[in-house]
């Protein structure tokens, strides 16, 4: 057995309000490849962070070891001298330089005031040909596909002298093929001795090549399977991560479902920037009055690009398809229209789409509504109070008064500005992205119980989740979508984590053949 | 009660500053024996000095909302449109009214020409207006050969740069003067008590009574000591109607209507206001071309107190407007700021102008103090706002 190159004893890393990982132990052998999963939210990320320095030694409890001696990062570079190079899933890269330019930067060759571009050049090359990338270190990075950005990402950190390489969801972005060739890059690398930690959603890949895989759930570190001595199969792994026992953290509710309002046909969308890239294919489904009506799937599965090309073509290019409310055909061109037409989109980005932070939580409410509180173009700012106190009461926003600028305001109380937002202006079916992320049990629960008292009223609801859990607690029915295809509808009963973790795969499987 | 006086200084910092800034020069004018800043003479001046000044910095304001944008152009499109007027009215011997209505279609026409790259085909703001701005010199330049048309006839400056009863005697002046300020006052209490009373009835909270006829005293009492210099003066200024109107029109458009919401929500959060179905570029249309009709009014007001159309005009305009903007708590990023806020952003840089030209301060001096104050009012700005955020 080889020596252990990296310890983490005892991480402990709090937000405001949440726990982001309680207590996590995980030891890292030289020359392995160590996987480390667990469902979104289950802490992996903010534990690299921890690891290469981004959250500074101070803001988190426990201890890292690494080579044997106790490090204390305060910054990535502080990890980074001692070889630990971290690949996020966005790529890290300035499009217009080339690779060469890339791939030294912030790690120059030369000195600060005289760059050697020859040996930059030379260098660039010779990393190239190890990482298999047969391209010019002078094209612009812009130029070539994102499989070979990871690439020259991989190569980026190999001329950091790199000796514990950790890829975050490395392979989300890229097709089957550029997938497999980064695997097998890396297997080369751990001939030659390198380690790395891979973070992935995909378990087949992590079956294939990881030599031990930790698996995190809720902050905690919950096992390591070895390979040679434990079951690595996808259905082991998936066992550990989901294997949680689920409490009465819903609001019960009495179904009572109607006919079909909402009916989405053969719905194709092309990426906004990428034509030829599809991000919707073919995606069939419907949404009855008083249901609630769950898409889960990873991320990139292309659940919000869906929701957001319903939502009056607000993403997205070369729509194709049908949507009917109330069994009519609609053409909506515009989100004035979506609206118009009682349909509300609330974003999965409450900051960057959803809330004018540096307005009122008055104005937030009636942004998108103002007719309602207008004569001519008139506003009428006596009814605008009425409307956002009346909101404030029924969803329970907690603030000193509805002047209060909305960027002062928690992540929870802000998600209920941004529902009201949405409830005012009156839909009958309500897409809701992602509307739990990032706030606290308690304000949860709350969001659940606005959500059974929106179908109750009769309306139909939509609600995108990572978090199975929440998808099985609320939904009537859950649609599973995967790589921009619905790939399973199961019902109430059938739904299970275990269910849609499969069809998941399956789909994933069916995909590779 | 202390908490209500740290909110209302917060909320009122540049007031303060401006009337503290006022008294400080009228303490060191009179101390220097130079008369005094309040002066009816000067209190004149200030209005005749600062008047397009004002009516270019609400159009700004609007620009600025959109997300921090700025328009470069306006001091040459002010140079071209006066140049037209002038060529039309002195040159050509057009109908002054037919003149007059010319210049504001050129300005229109000039601003929807830079609004049109700007808001459909999103080329930066910085980039066409700094083109605007070479251009519109250019061809005011072409169209004056470089030379001056002056002198503007009497039939045109009487709109934009005579007095009310300015010929009367000095009683009949100062009666009439006092009599419309009385008039305003009035208006401007029953307006106040009327929105009042609607609010009560209504249930909604108000303002102690104390502060609020406070606030009442204190405003009609700057307004009837104005009245009273202008009355000791020259009369009323005719160009003081004109801000008025564009000024309460303005405040009205950006406080109490749906594209005046629409406006500042842009620049809040473009994306946003995208998702909640607001027509962000018919919004950004709107903001820099009606900046082009502001700054054809200003080209008139210029026109009349110049007495001419010469081809240095509206030089540095721009920045005067810009500058006024973000003192008076503009955001640099768009989605903040106030008219009133832009007015007392323009008086404030007045009275520095005004007040060191008294003193007899150099030039050289006075530019290099006006550009520490816009900085400080920024800097103050994003620092504040920091610790807000901070706390």
């Amino acid at each position: 057995m080889s020596d252990t190159l990296l310890q983490l004893r005892g991480i402990i890393k709090e937000f405001p309000g949440v726990r982001a990982l309680a207590n996590v132990d995980m030891d890292v052998t030289e020359g392995e490849i160590h996987a480390l999963v667990g469902e979104n939210g289950a802490g992996k990320s903010t534990l690299m962070n921890v690891l290469s320095g981004i959250y500074p030694h101070g803001s988190y409890e426990g201890e890292i070891i690494y080579d044997g001696k106790l490090c204390r990062f305060s910054k990535i570079r502080d990890s980074e001298r001692l070889g630990i190079v971290i690949i996020h899933q966005e790529l890290a890269l300035v499009p217009y330089m080339t690779i060469a330019e890339n791939m030294f930067l912030g790690n120059e060759r030369g000195s600060t005031f005289n760059l050697d571009w020859d040996e930059t050049r030379a260098k660039a090359d010779e990393f190239l040909s190890i990482v298999g990338l047969a391209e010019s270190s002078q094209t612009p990075v812009k130029d070539i596909s994102v499989g070979k950005q990871q690439l020259v990402e991989i190569a980026k950190a190999l001329a950091k002298n790199v000796r514990l390489l950790i890829l975050d969801e490395p392979t989300a972005s890229l097709n089957e093929n550029e997938s497999q060739k980064l695997l097998d890059l890396l297997v080369r690398f751990r001939e030659r001795g390198m380690t790395s930690i891979l973070i992935s959603h995909k378990l087949s890949e992590i079956s294939q090549v990881a030599d031990r895989i930790t698996i995190l759930r809720d902050g905690s570190a919950i096992e390591t399977l070895t390979r040679g001595v434990d079951d690595i199969g996808e259905g082991r792994i998936i066992k550990g991560m989901v294997g949680r026992e689920m409490t009465s953290r819903f609001p019960a509710r009495e179904p009572n479902i109607g006919e079909v309002t909402f009916e989405v046909r053969d719905w194709t969308v092309h990426h906004q920037l990428y034509e030829e890239r599809r991000v919707c294919e073919n995606v069939n489904f419907n949404i009855r009055r008083g249901e609630v009506v769950g898409i889960s799937g990873l991320m990139g599965a292309g659940r919000t690009e869906l929701a957001m090309s319903i939502f009056g073509r607000s993403y997205g290019r070369n729509i194709s398809g049908t949507i009917a409310v109330n069994g009519r055909e609609l053409h909506l061109r515009s989100v004035r229209e979506a609206i118009d037409n009682k349909i509300a989109y609330v974003t999965e980005d409450r900051k960057g789409n959803g809330l004018i932070l540096s307005n009122t939580i008055r104005v937030n409410v009636t942004l998108a509504n103002l007719g309602r509180v207008s004569s001519g173009k008139r506003l009428d700012m006596d009814l605008e109070r009425q409307v956002a106190l009346e909101y404030r009461d029924r969803l329970q926003i907690k603030c000193s008064t509805v002047e209060q600028n909305a960027e002062n305001l928690s992540g929870g109380n802000q998600q209920k500005v941004l529902l009201s937002k949405w409830m005012f202006t009156e839909p009958d079916i309500l897409i809701l992205d992602e509307p739990t992320r990032g706030i606290d049990v308690g304000a949860k629960y709350e969001i659940y119980r606005i959500i059974n008292d929106l179908v109750a009223e009769g309306k139909s609801v939509l609600f995108i989740s990572s978090e199975m859990p929440e998808l099985l607690g609320m939904c009537d029915r859950i649609y599973v979508m995967n790589e921009g295809r619905i790939v399973a509808e199961l019902s109430r009963d059938e739904a299970s984590q275990e269910a849609i973790m499969s069809s998941i795969l399956r789909a994933e499987e069916c995909g590779r053949r | 009660m202390k908490e209500k006086t740290m909110e209302f200084l917060k909320k009122n910092t540049m007031l303060i500053a401006l009337i503290l800034v006022m008294l400080l020069f009228h303490g060191l004018i009179v101390a220097g024996g130079k008369g005094s800043l309040f002066a009816p003479r000067n209190i004149t001046n200030l209005i005749a000095q600062n008047a397009y000044v004002i009516i270019l910095a609400t159009g700004m304001l609007l620009c600025i909302l959109t997300g921090g944008n700025i328009d470069l152009s306006i001091g040459s499109m002010v140079c071209l449109v006066a140049a037209i007027g002038a060529t039309l009215i002195v040159r050509m011997h057009v109908n002054i009214y037919l003149g007059i209505a010319a210049c504001i279609l050129a300005g229109i026409a000039l601003g929807a020409w830079q609004a049109f790259w700007i808001a459909y085909v999103r080329i930066p703001p910085f980039i066409v207006t700094l083109s605007g701005m070479l251009a519109f010199r250019g061809l005011a330049l072409v169209l004056l050969g470089g030379q001056t048309i002056s002198p503007i006839p009497a039939g045109f400056t009487r709109y934009f740069g005579s007095f009310i009863a300015g010929t009367g005697d000095p009683q009949t002046k100062l009666t009439t003067s006092l009599v419309v300020g009385v008039v305003v006052c009035a208006v401007i209490v029953l307006a106040t008590f009327y929105a009042r009373i609607g609010k009560i009835r209504k249930n909604y909270g108000v303002d102690s009574i104390v502060s609020f006829m406070a606030r009442l005293v204190v405003i009609c009492a700057v307004i009837m000591g104005a009245f009273y210099s202008f009355g000791r003066d020259r009369g009323i200024p005719v160009v003081l109607i004109l801000l008025g109107v564009v000024v309460l029109a303005y405040y009205y458009y950006t406080s109490k209507t749906v594209p005046g919401r629409y406006l500042y929500a842009m620049g809040g959060n473009e994306k946003a206001a995208k998702l909640s179905g607001v027509n962000t570029n018919g919004v950004m249309f709107f903001a820099y071309a009606n900046m082009g009709f502001l700054a054809a009014i200003a080209a008139l007001v210029c026109l009349a107190r110049f007495n001419s159309s010469f081809p240095d005009m509206g030089r540095n305009y721009e920045l005067d407007a810009i500058g006024a903007c973000f003192i008076g708590g503009a955001s640099a990023y768009g989605g903040v700021g106030t008219v009133g806020g832009a007015l007392i952003g323009t008086i404030f840089m007045g009275v520095l102008n005004n007040g060191m030209s008294i003193l007899g301060v150099d030039q050289n001096y006075q530019q290099a103090v006006k550009g520490a104050v816009l900085l400080a009012a920024v800097i103050w700005d994003v620092v504040s706002k920091k610790r807000k955020n901070a706390a």
